[in-house]
């Protein structure tokens, strides 16, 4: 049985995707790849348990 | 004044082995007089196992190499008899800093446990290591002890047989033929022995080079490690500082691939990039230089008949972790008390297959573990080292990044789970000394644990009654009676208790633990060694 949450699970999606793309704002490549991956290092942490993030993992990779 | 490692140590001697008429047969000859090869031949021959060491160079090591000692490899010359001499001139370090860009992100203590007779950690030039174990060889043969150092004899070749293998000496008088029971290989990752026979090597090259600077200085950084991830001193690569005895420091700069690695050499190209390191006015004095390239590989087997590879020879791993001299010292540890029990009869040849299995073990956590400190350290990719970076950045503010700061997992000694040499296991003991797992050390009410250790199968009984000393199958068990209310530190309960308010533990002669009880039952003792001689 699958650990990941895939239902829809953000209130408010529309103001989510807003906040996601200003926190890109008036950054160079470099600089949205750099808070991108430390963005993916905090939200690892917080989720904690392996089988939830490896379940992620192969979402993210289009091969769940 | 000249250095110890531009001193003759064992010079080459005219043997009787070459004038004799046909080839004479020693009972072990060990090739390589390195931390490993010496290690093996102290440890056979306290054990009264003849032994021959056979080195085509007649010094220690060139340069200081291996510098990391760690913890149970410091147990391991207790056992050997010579560990004073090297924790004496050591230096303990227990701080490390790291650094990214031009600042401090983070900072880590060892915390090394109390209740222990060793440090966590000693940083030793590897001359000085091999020097004193040269020391120790010298000690045991004024003991009248069989061992014997044969400076200048270059193996040529190899002929491996079924309960031998034959040897063609090189010396400065001309060959000559000797002949092995077993011989142990230790003569380094280039091994020549392994090349002779054929035997792969396969693993993983990894595409960089770093240059090795021992300088000489009088300077006040403390005794830490320092590790830089991409300093200004040395743009988008790593660089090490760590302290060595004699005021000696280790400086450790990555260079990348595309280099001339003669050119990068030379003192005139070395100099610079030191004092951008170190500050334009510190004075220094450059010891030794050096280029290497690394690569994490192990053989598919250690043990090939009556040929057993041990240390670099059958494995190799990065620098970063200290895994190296490390885990080669616990090859021998493992094997020699095998060796021993098959020579005496007592065992079956067969137990060997335990020295692949449990050795094997140890390698591939050590190259797993090095390589993916390597791949920390030298990003594959942009994309690696984007998170690479995020990591250090994250890590000056926030706790839960630090633990994913990989600048070398240092060297901890390998549990050997699931070994077929492993007994019993009793719940509520504490998981640390389960079977398969080296003696944790303690306070005793006189003296350490670990002193008391070794080179014998032990019984401990803790706070039970078990029969004075007894015999299996010829294998002498030596009974250890301990009473924790006689000491006064709660390390020893914590430790091998737990839960449990008794305990019996079966030692075996490297100090690992065999199998453990509540209580003493003798038939389950004499199974359980009977499971660790690999007779089961």
């Amino acid at each position: 049985m699958s650990k990941l949450t895939t239902a829809p699970n953000i209130a408010d999606p529309d103001g989510f995707y807003a906040e996601l793309l200003a926190l890109h704002e008036g950054r160079n490549k470099a600089e949205s790849d750099a808070v991108n991956a430390r963005l993916i290092l905090v939200l690892a942490n917080h989720i904690g348990d392996r089988e939830v993030l490896r379940e992620a993992f192969a979402t993210a990779a289009n091969d769940a | 004044m000249k250095k110890i490692f531009e001193v003759s140590l064992y010079p080459y001697q005219r043997s009787t082995d070459q004038d004799a008429e046909a080839p004479v047969r020693h009972p072990v000859v060990v090739v390589g007089a390195g931390p490993i090869g010496l290690g093996a031949a102290i440890d056979l021959a306290q054990q009264d196992v003849p032994v021959v060491v056979i080195d085509d160079n007649d010094k220690v090591s060139f340069g200081s190499r291996a510098i990391c000692f760690a913890k149970r490899p410091l147990e391991i010359l207790d056992r050997l008899g010579c560990g004073d001499a090297f924790v004496d001139k050591g230096v303990v370090w227990d701080t490390g800093k790291v650094f990214f860009d031009e600042r401090q992100v983070y900072q880590f203590n060892l915390l090394p446990e109390e209740g222990h007779k060793r440090p966590a950690f000693i940083n030793l030039q590897q001359y000085y290591f091999e020097e004193y174990l040269v020391d120790r060889v010298r000690e045991l043969q004024a003991e009248g002890k069989p061992i014997e150092l044969r400076g200048g004899n270059k193996v040529l070749s190899v002929d491996p047989q079924d309960d031998h293998a034959g040897l063609l000496i090189e010396t400065p008088d001309g060959t000559y033929r000797m002949e092995a029971d077993w011989l142990i290989a230790c003569d380094g990752a280039g091994s020549p022995i392994r090349g002779m026979m054929g035997l792969d090597f396969v693993g993983r090259v990894f595409q960089d080079n770093f240059l090795i600077a021992d300088v000489i200085m009088e300077a006040d950084f403390p005794t830490e490690r320092w590790f830089w991830f991409d300093p200004p001193f040395n743009r988008s690569q790593s660089a090490l500082l760590h302290k060595q005895p004699d005021n000696v420091w280790r400086i450790d700069l990555q260079l990348g691939w595309n280099i001339d690695k003669a050119e990068e050499q030379k003192h005139e190209n070395v100099v610079p990039r030191l004092k951008a390191m170190l500050g334009e006015d510190v004075k220094f004095e450059l010891e030794w230089v050096s280029i290497y390239t690394f690569q994490c590989r192990r053989m598919e087997k250690f043990r090939h008949g009556r040929v057993i590879f041990a240390g670099d020879a059958a494995h190799q791993v990065s620098p970063f972790g200290a895994r190296g001299a490390n885990s080669g010292l616990q090859d021998t540890d493992n094997l020699c008390w095998k060796l021993k029990l098959i020579m005496d009869g007592k065992a079956p040849e067969s137990l060997l297959d335990s020295y692949d299995m449990e050795r094997i073990h140890g390698a591939d956590e050590n190259i797993l573990n090095s390589s993916r400190s390597t791949d920390f350290i030298t990003p594959k990719s942009e994309i690696s080292r984007v998170f690479r970076d995020a990591v250090l950045d994250l890590s000056e503010n926030v706790d839960f990044a630090r633990p994913l700061v990989n600048s070398g997992r240092l060297s901890v000694p390998c549990v050997y789970d699931g070994s077929p040499l492993n007994g019993p296991d009793a719940a509520g003991m504490p998981s640390r000394t389960r079977p398969g797992a080296p003696a944790a050390d303690a306070p005793l009410a006189d003296g350490w644990l670990i002193d008391a250790l070794g080179d014998r199968f032990q019984l401990l009984a803790i706070d039970t009654e078990a029969p004075a000393d007894f015999e299996v199958d010829g294998i002498a068990v030596e009974t250890m009676r301990i009473s924790t209310a006689d000491i006064p530190t709660r390390d020893l309960r914590d430790r091998y208790l737990g839960d449990a308010g008794a305990a019996v533990y079966l030692m075996r002669p490297d100090q690992h633990v065999a199998a453990r009880w509540e209580t003493f039952d003798r038939a389950a003792v004499d199974a359980a060694l009977r499971t660790a001689i690999g007779r089961a």
